[in-house]
């Protein structure tokens, strides 16, 4: 069977006044259909760069992406691919109901959710009314989360959508996602800094390196499904964190690794 | 009682505005009166007060006239922008091309262009007045109107990218109402220039029954009292044509920072 995404040597450089930035470099990864994978790596070792790849936003200087087993473009254009981006990016003159209702309407998403049920899914209802500049950070996030879900795609892209909530939001987010993730088997690529999460909710963990951006390993997760709270505190979950922290580049910054989790 | 208390409340903000126009005005007439000053330098609020009441029908009908030419030119002058603005800003090259034109021609003086277009449509023809008003307030809307197309959240037109959407659907959902406050900027700032530009306009020639011609006829007869009253019907539109504006943006964008702010 095809994988749903195929990264095949991708190059990725940006024209800029102090010279060029090389993103990525020569990496390659496949997904299967229906897999969950997080990528995992220090700040500007391209991460967000590799779904704006798959989502068709930007285009490889190198190398080539295959998503569902066509261009990527091909895959935008079909509405397969969702990409939930590192920042809201909600429109300030709708109200979030509009907002979230937005990509359908755009899309014309047959299958798509309901506004209000992922509203309220994610903490927020009774405020549909409310704009977006009325509503915290974490807030404004799970917006985009309940938009990016709203049409239902194939594909999902996540960049960093826990970023701005608590931890107990977060958790709860994540278990959300989870079961959303069991019930419809997307394909979701999934970005985050937290090296518990991404082990959590994962089937593989990529783990990338910067300057330049590249691959460094492709972990595994050896966790029986479903997941339910209580695995955190397993044994094998503590010796799958530290496989990974073990393979995790040494001497840059991860917010993980900070906040001792 | 609580609507009387509700209506209270709304007017307190307003309520230091009030006394210091009141007491502008009592400054003002307690001025001309202490100091003897001479009709032809300034006339007491009192005279010009009791000026107005004798020839009310007649500061009506003038104000009116030029009331019409100024929204005659906001409309012609503003509808142009906007449709310019929008035919540029379609072509990025266009817009990139004519706005430092734009922008140049905004800062020339262009009422001194009104003798000129006086002669072009006739001297009592309103549509001259309406000519120099629409140049004038092309400009702002124009550059104002392109501005806000295209200064559009880089991540908000990849996410309709993302979408696929269409380059019409980006111009219907995103550019248009990101450009509406910058539209609103410019419909304040055009509400002023278009009463300044007809009565100005109005002040080389023209019809009878037009404030700029009254106020210069009036004011080479002595008649200042009349002059000054024709004065403040001018400023009683501009202030006016500029609070609809303003009332307008609050039904039409609340989500605006701006108007939000305004609330609090
Ligand atoms: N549009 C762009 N133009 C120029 N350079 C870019 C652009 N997008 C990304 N880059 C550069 O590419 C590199 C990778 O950026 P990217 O946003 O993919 O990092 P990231 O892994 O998502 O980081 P973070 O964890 O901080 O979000 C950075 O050096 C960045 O400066
Ligand atoms: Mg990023």
């Amino acid at each position: 069977m095809n994988p749903a995404i195929s990264v095949q040597n991708v190059d990725m450089v940006f024209p800029a006044p102090g010279g060029a930035i090389t993103a990525l470099q020569d990496v390659s990864f496949d997904i299967a259909e229906a897999e969950f994978v997080s990528l995992i790596g220090p700040s500007g070792c391209g991460k967000s760069t590799a779904l704006r790849l798959i989502a068709d936003i930007h285009q490889p200087t190198g190398g080539s992406v295959t998503v569902a087993g066509q261009s990527p473009g091909q895959s935008r254009i079909q509405h397969l691919v969702n990409l939930m981006f590192q920042e809201p990016v909600l429109l300030p003159w709708l109200n979030i109901y509009q907002n979230v209702s937005l990509s359908i309407e755009i899309t014309k998403a047959k299958d798509h959710r309901d506004p209000a049920e992922l509203l309220s899914f994610v903490g927020l209802k009774g405020r549909e009314k409310d704009y977006p500049g009325q509503l915290s950070g974490g807030m404004q996030q799970r917006v985009a989360l309940a938009r990016a879900l709203a049409t239902n795609p194939r594909i999902l892209l996540m960049d960093e959508p826990f970023a701005a909530l608590d931890e107990f939001t977060r958790d709860r987010m994540g278990n959300w996602l989870l079961s959303i993730w069991e019930r419809s088997r997307k394909t979701v690529v999934f970005v985050t800094h937290s090296i518990p999460e991404a082990l959590y909710l994962s089937d593989r963990v990529l783990i990338m390196d910067a300057n330049p951006g590249r691959i460094r390993a492709d972990v595994r997760v050896e966790l029986p499904r479903p997941r339910d709270e209580s695995m955190r505190e397993e044994i094998s979950f503590f010796e799958q964190l530290k496989a990974i922290r073990s393979q995790m580049p040494k001497s840059l910054y991860v917010e993980e690794e900070l906040n001792g989790g | 009682m609580s609507e009387a208390n509700k209506l209270y409340r709304r007017l307190v903000p307003y309520l230091p505005a009030g006394v210091v126009f009141v007491g502008a005005i009592l400054l003002w007439e307690g001025f001309v009166r202490g100091f003897d000053i001479q009709q032809f330098l300034l006339p007491a609020p009192s005279v010009i007060g009791a000026t107005f009441g004798e020839n009310f029908d007649r500061l009506l009908h003038i104000g009116w006239f030029t009331t019409k030419e100024a929204l005659g030119g906001f409309a012609i002058g503003c509808s142009l922008g906007i449709l310019v603005a929008l035919a540029t800003a379609r072509w990025t090259a266009a817009s990139e091309t004519l706005m430092p034109f734009a922008i140049a021609a905004n800062s020339v003086p262009i009422i001194a262009f009104a003798p000129i277009l006086n002669n072009w449509f006739g001297i009592d023809n309103p549509l001259s007045k309406m000519a120099i008003v629409a140049v004038i307030v092309f400009f702002p809307m124009m550059i104002n109107t392109v501005r806000g197309l295209t200064l559009v959240d880089p991540s908000a037109v990849e996410l309709m990218r993302s979408y696929a959407a269409s380059e019409f659907e980006i111009l219907l959902k995103l550019r248009l109402p990101n450009s509406l406050p910058y539209m609103f900027n410019a419909f304040k700032v055009a509400a002023a220039l278009s009463m300044i530009g007809a009565v100005v306009s109005e002040y080389f020639g023209g019809n009878r029954s037009a404030l700029g011609v009254f106020i210069t006829q009036e004011a080479a007869q002595f008649r200042f009292a009349e002059a000054w009253a024709a004065i403040i019907i001018a400023c009683v539109v501009g202030v006016t044509f500029y609070m609809v504006i303003l009332l307008v943006e609050r039904l039409l964008i609340p989500w605006h920072a701006s108007v939000r702010q305004a609330e609090r």
